[in-house]
């Protein structure tokens, strides 16, 4: 058992939990996007400008108010979910009567305008943002050698995700967001303030992004691309989930992470694709995706 | 009040467009157009980019066009990374805006599709930032220079100097197109050479790879002494960045940035990319005559950016353009771009960035490479200290000899 399809099992173990953590970030990303578009019908494509805002407010907070990493990820999804509430009613709102393609597109075309804006002001390269004292150094799990950090963030998001779901689904304030996704003015009728609950609940989406984020500063550069790297991946992700599937977009975000790590020992040139090959087949055998109702 | 109907709203704007289109034509005589095409808004923009475009104006007031009657107009695009994107802005600015030199052009797939349409058009093309040696090879053209640096000085600098320090069994990290291919080819004959081995190698998607963990352990598992990152920009600094936190080059792995720029160590932090080896024609701090063109372009930079090799190679270049167009005369500047960049193989070149160099036949810039390593941070005396400079290679043995290059422009 040394060897699984000619590749060292110890390798392939490796291979299987890098992809888990990968898959984190792909599950707290579909979950904000699938929040979002289950309860305001709007496809954020500005997600990924707000993952990247959530990891550069990290480097600020550090930078110019001298608050670590840990200030970071209770400040930073506070901070951003509130730019989120400003876009949301200012913009967003008033494009809810109108088709989905529109609100596509305002988001879409804010999110170039905020990438735009932090180039213009850093560069492209990035900037430093170090692992935190208390999470540095690795495991050696013998197979292979597993940073702390990295285990930290599987965790977390782990954390996130479950914490989403149960607020969604276990709670009062969950029965009545569920419920307005199906009939708004009904509930609306019984004296909740729905569109106060729609803003709410785009800045909790954004949040999430924020702090997916933040948890990616210390490992990946925080650049201002860093977000459009990782959006069409991550709504691939959501497309065969299900839109809106909260459960459904977890589970196939660390699915994906796992099967896009196995392809990056297999064949390496294609684990930028097989994403998308999937999203093509089950499109074909399933359009509303994996858990999506039809 | 006349009331305006939306027919004929709609045909003055139409004129209104056109207008700047028919100036642009009558002022021609004495204009002299560049285009500089580079990455404007991804991953290499801080090589590249709107620095590279500082240096190219900086250039022009250095060798004062104005006063030589010369009226330069420097028009700026981004070609995103894509070959296609590339290509049709090189054809519009040839063909509409008659553009006489195109200038940067990173990505190597770019680079060399870029090269095809200015020989086909006989203008004069300068590439700085592209790295594929094939420029100067296979696929090398009258009408180009290629001025900074290549994959075989690089390989030949940074991968010779890693095989002498004992790193004889690599592990290659490609990103998947023109330009890792070359460098990690080039790179791979220095090491068979030197008596070394390559154990393996991926290849990275492009652009778009942001998680390079598995790659990394895959290049560990292989036991590889040197893991060779044969990448750019962005893809450079994850890989670095990740490398130490998967504690490679603690456990005695040893990186070889084939392809750094300064920009990337900024990024980095010395912290991190201390030790590092890389190799550079040009430095900000090397010599007085380059800290004097570093002042000078310094105020102009984007984001505060210290000029790198491929954004100095520019100004180097620029400068060198409009020396050859000076003495040919505008007119015949601008009727054949091959006749331009002969003039200018005929001249000896010299600037404050690279000094004294030459153009070999096959569009070859020669000039010395620096083999350079990174500071660590109480090494570093002030901002953007970064490099201590560790071995200079000469002007005529950094490049590959035109013999081996099989530049069809030679043999005949």
């Amino acid at each position: 058992m040394d060897e699984i399809f000619g590749i060292p099992a110890p390798l392939l173990f490796g291979q299987l939990l890098l992809g888990l953590i990968n898959g984190a970030f792909y599950a707290m990303l579909s979950l904000g996007l699938a929040v979002i578009f289950g309860l305001l019908n709007i496809i954020n494509f500005t997600h990924g400008a707000q993952f990247m805002m959530g990891a550069f407010a990290a480097w600020m907070l550090l930078e110019w108010a001298g608050l670590g990493y840990w200030w970071a990820l209770l400040l930073v999804p506070i901070i951003v979910g509130a730019s989120g509430v400003i876009i949301e009613r200012l913009m967003i709102s008033r494009l809810y009567k109108l088709d989905h393609l529109y609100g596509l597109l305002l988001t879409f075309g804010i999110g170039l305008i905020i990438e735009g804006l932090f180039r213009n002001e850093f560069g492209s390269s990035g900037l430093p943002y170090r692992i935190p004292a208390e999470l540095q150094g690795a495991w050696d799990l013998g197979f292979m050698f597993m940073p702390i950090y990295r285990g930290w963030v599987v965790v977390f998001a782990l954390f996130a995700c479950l914490a989403t779901w149960l607020v969604i689904e276990k709670t009062r304030l969950g029965a009545y967001l569920r419920a307005a996704t199906e009939n708004a003015p009904l509930v609306q009728a019984f004296g909740v303030n729905v569109p106060r609950m729609i803003t709410l609940t785009y800045g909790a989406g954004v949040a999430l992004a924020a702090l997916a984020g933040v948890l990616a500063a210390p490992i990946y550069s925080v650049n201002p691309q860093m977000g459009s790297n990782l959006i069409i991946v991550v709504f691939a992700v959501v497309v065969i989930g299900g839109m809106g599937s909260i459960l459904g977009s977890v589970l196939t975000g660390f699915g994906l992470g796992i099967i896009e790590g196995l392809t990056k020992v297999f064949w390496p040139e294609a684990s930028a694709t097989v994403i998308f090959v999937i999203m093509a087949i089950v499109l074909l055998a399933r359009p509303a995706g994996l858990f999506g109702r039809a | 009040m006349t009331s305006i109907d939306r027919r004929s709203l709609l045909a003055a704007t139409a004129a209104i467009g056109a207008l700047p289109l028919h100036r642009a034509r009558a002022q021609a005589a004495n204009t002299i157009k560049i285009g500089v095409l580079n990455d404007q808004s991804g991953l290499y923009r801080d090589v590249n980019g709107p620095g590279s475009v500082a240096c190219v104006r900086q250039a022009i007031a250095d060798f004062g066009a104005a006063a030589k009657g010369i009226n330069v107009e420097v028009l700026v695009a981004d070609h995103q990374n894509r070959p296609d994107v590339g290509v049709n802005i090189a054809r519009q600015w040839i063909d509409r805006d008659a553009v006489d030199l195109i200038l940067d052009v990173p990505t190597s797939s770019v680079a060399l599709a870029v090269n095809q349409v200015v020989r086909e058009k006989n203008k004069a093309y300068i590439n700085s930032s592209g790295a594929t040696s094939d420029l100067t090879g296979a696929a090398c053209s009258p009408n180009t220079v290629h001025w900074t640096y290549d994959t075989y000085m690089l390989a030949k600098s940074t991968g010779g100097a890693m095989v002498r320090a004992g790193g004889d069994a690599w592990f290659f990290i490609t990103a998947d197109y023109a330009f890792g291919h070359a460098l990690e080819r080039d790179t791979a004959a220095f090491i068979r050479a030197a008596g070394g081995r390559v154990l393996g190698q991926v290849r990275t998607p492009f652009p778009g790879t942001t998680d390079f963990s598995s790659f990394l352990v895959q290049a560990q598992a292989s036991r590889a002494k040197v893991i060779g990152l044969a990448n750019a920009g962005g893809d450079t600094i994850n890989s670095i960045k990740q490398a130490a936190e998967f504690g490679l080059t603690r456990r005695g792995v040893k990186l070889a940035a084939l392809l750094m720029f300064i920009s990337d160590v900024h990024a980095l932090g010395l912290a991190t990319a201390q030790g590092l080896v890389c190799t550079e024609t040009f430095y900000w701090d090397l010599n007085d005559r380059t800290r004097a063109f570093t002042q000078r372009v310094l105020p102009s930079m984007p984001q505060g950016l210290r000029p790198g090799m491929a954004q100095a190679g520019c100004y180097s270049g620029t400068l060198h353009y409009l020396k050859a167009v000076a003495d040919m005369g505008v007119a015949a500047a601008r009727a054949s771009g091959a006749e331009t960049i002969a003039r200018m193989k005929a001249m000896p070149t010299d600037d404050d960035a690279f000094g004294p160099g030459s153009i070999r036949a096959d569009g070859r810039k020669l000039h010395p490479a620096y083999l350079l390593e990174v500071k660590a941070p109480g090494e570093s005396r002030g901002p953007w200290d970064y490099f201590k400079l560790l071995q200079t290679t000469a002007a005529d043995e950094a490049f590959r000899p035109v013999a081996e290059g099989g530049c069809p422009l030679v043999r005949s």
